[in-house]
């Protein structure tokens, strides 16, 4: 058997990254990094919140990382908000602007806009779950108009791990945005609100069949969040949800998301609450 | 459909003529089992073959196939997908196992389509064979509907003793018979032969399933909380070999390697296995199909419930490897006719409110 190079045959892979350059390196707390990648010249790039890429270190391998950029902020250019917590991940930190770097996708369904529109948004970041959801904030923010309320109650284990402080400052600072943040474990400094996310939810009054509630954190969260959203008499259909799981090849082959009868990287990651309760694999 | 005759005394020089032009794979014997693999000698087929350790889904689907090549020493990143075209003949393939390739050519045609598997799909050229005898008492063919002639294939072969009945499937196959000598067309006779031999194979075969498999995704889906899944997990030593005999699984792992220049090198696809320990496991260690029994649910859910809604095929062909293989001696045929059991009651209940 010889194979044969691709080049010859005019065969296109759906496992071929295309090549993109590393632009701006950030860090966002101890663990987190927030690497912008450009597309080359004349690239197209266009995605919705919610969605996710295949990121590609060659020689270390690939992992599905969620775009943390708002579309309506960048045009040749996405951001990627990464923890390192594994090999690919690790070999993301250790990247510098001018390095090249493999991108898959965008894949996924993305938040459903349209379905948004002219709902009270209620949006429930855990930890690291405000990476994907600071694409749909933004977005949301930028066309503000076309919604109601915006709340956002942030969860985090310790202060330092809060991301993004920056851009949580001018969110407190605008009037048509109401920000609450909490933390388990406080340190000295910390004058904010101490507790896990769901106390957050005793403050607030929300009109319950008009609002959208989105949440997104670690796996343990979600239950609790949800028995909150349902308490305040969040209809099923209208809390969503981002779910994290190992998409290998990100286009529905590999079964590594598949819960029940669902592919996660083509269904998902972005469900209704209604859409999978019945499914044991999906929240436990 | 065209049907041919070759005199069985021809079948050697044919498959000589096959072998030199293609990468002629087929049955053949290893130890006391048989294998799908490179046929050299034409005395090396096994048309007698019960059944295989793998299915030949290894010769569209490698237990490890590099996709893409690397090398990152240069100012850009050059890679290149590879593709595996050699002209190959999968000779002899069980009409169960050609079920299954069909269902392959959907997961891997629909959606995003798969240029490595399609490539390889279609630069395979298969001649099937129709089973005359159950292949073991594993199998189940009948009651799955895989008994019988599916499409897909671009030549099928029946035994009729002393020559072999070969119908077209396509344009190939016809390139195929080409290598043949002594090929007629069939008469009346053969025709007449041919029926008698279908009509005696028939009853030879039972089926096993106390039920039709259109009543599969319901079935499956109403037994999605029943405790027969924890004693089938208590059982479950979670150690894949269903997977890897199985003719439809397709789950993949991928890998990358690199060369001892640290520059240079490939990623590769392998093999994956559902029913493995960290198949679901995300970052941070959590695992949403972190019990065997869980998992084993999965298994049926996807082939019995999904694969049908989502392809019109049945995820499963019948062909019995799995049980075989098991370690634990958990069968489908097993697991679904006790699912049914337990839901006769329950219908029949139903019935009852409903008159």
């Amino acid at each position: 058997m010889k194979p044969i190079l691709a080049e010859k045959m005019k065969l296109l892979s759906i496992y071929q990254p295309s090549t993109m350059l590393v632009s701006r390196v950030e860090s966002v707390t101890e663990l987190e990094k927030l690497i912008t990648i450009e597309l080359p010249e004349g690239g197209s790039f266009q995605h919705r919140p919610g969605q996710f890429v295949e990121v590609s270190l060659l020689g270390v391998g690939e992992a599905p990382i969620s775009i943390s950029s708002s579309p309506s902020r960048t045009t040749n250019s996405f951001e990627l908000c990464v923890r390192r917590v594994g090999s690919v991940t690790n070999a993301i930190h250790a990247l510098s602007p001018g390095d090249l770097i493999g991108i898959r996708g965008p894949f996924g369904n993305g938040f459903p806009m349209e379905r948004f529109r002219g709902k009270d948004l209620l949006f429930a970041p855990g930890g690291l779950g405000l990476a994907p959801l600071r694409s749909l904030i933004n977005e949301v923010i930028d066309d503000r108009g076309n919604f109601g309320r915006v709340v956002i109650l942030y969860g985090a284990r310790h202060p330092s791990e809060l991301l993004f402080r920056d851009e949580l400052e001018t969110w407190k600072e605008r009037d048509d945005v109401e920000l609450h943040v909490t933390v388990d474990r406080p340190d000295e400094y910390w004058k904010g609100k101490v507790g896990v996310i769901t106390t957050l939810f005793y403050d607030i009054q929300i009109h319950p069949r008009n609002t959208v509630a989105v949440t997104c954190g670690p796996p343990v969260m979600y239950r609790y969040v949800i028995m909150e959203l349902l308490g305040k008499s969040v209809p099923e259909g209208n809390i969503w949800l981002s779910l994290e799981r190992r998409m290998k090849c990100g286009v529905g082959k590999c079964g590594h998301c598949q819960m029940g009868s669902i592919y996660t990287c083509l269904d998902g990651p972005v469900f209704s609450y209604s859409q999978i309760k019945h499914l044991e694999e999906a929240l436990s | 459909m065209t049907l041919k005759i070759l005199p069985k005394k021809a079948l050697p020089a044919w498959l000589d003529g096959l072998h030199a032009n293609y990468r002629l794979v087929g049955p053949r014997a290893k130890q006391e089992n048989f294998v799908f693999d490179v046929i050299q000698n034409a005395e090396d087929l096994r048309l007698d073959y019960n059944t295989t350790i793998l299915p030949p889904k290894k010769v569209l689907l490698p237990q490890q196939e590099t996709i893409l090549q690397f090398d990152t020493s240069k100012d850009f990143h050059q890679v290149e997908p590879v593709f595996e075209d050699t002209p190959t003949v999968l000779f002899g393939v069980h009409t169960c196992d050609m079920h299954a390739i069909n269902l392959m050519d959907q997961v891997f045609g629909q959606g995003y389509p798969d240029a490595h598997y399609q490539t390889r799909r279609q630069h395979t050229a298969i001649v099937t064979l129709e089973c005359l005898n159950p292949c073991t008492e594993f199998c189940f063919c009948k009651s799955m509907e895989t008994l019988s002639v599916p499409e897909g294939f671009d030549l099928h072969i029946t035994d009729l003793g002393n020559v072999l009945a070969i119908e077209i499937g396509s344009g190939q196959g016809l390139t195929l018979l080409q290598h043949a000598k002594m090929v007629r067309d069939a008469g009346p006779k053969d025709y007449q032969h041919l029926q008698d031999v279908m009509s005696e194979k028939w009853p030879r075969f039972a089926y096993q399933l106390d039920f039709d498999i259109t009543e599969l995704p319901s079935l499956i889906a109403l037994s999605y909380k029943t405790e027969v899944w924890d004693s089938l997990g208590d059982r479950c030593l979670g150690c894949g070999i269903c997977n890897v005999v199985c003719p439809t699984c397709n789950c993949f792992d991928v890998i990358d390697e690199v060369d001892f220049d640290l520059q240079s090198g490939s990623r590769y696809r392998i093999w994956d296995s559902c029913q493995l320990d960290r198949f679901c496991s995300v970052a941070g260690g959590h695992d949403f199909r972190s019990s065997r029994a869980n998992r084993l649910r999965h298994r049926f859910l996807h082939k019995f419930k999904y694969q049908p809604e989502t392809y019109k095929i049945v995820g499963c062909v019948g062909c019995g490897r799995c049980a075989q293989e098991c370690l634990v001696h958990i069968s489908p045929v097993d697991v679904l006719n006790e699912l049914y059991r337990r839901q006769v009651p329950f219908a029949s209940i139903e019935q009852e409110v409903l008159v």
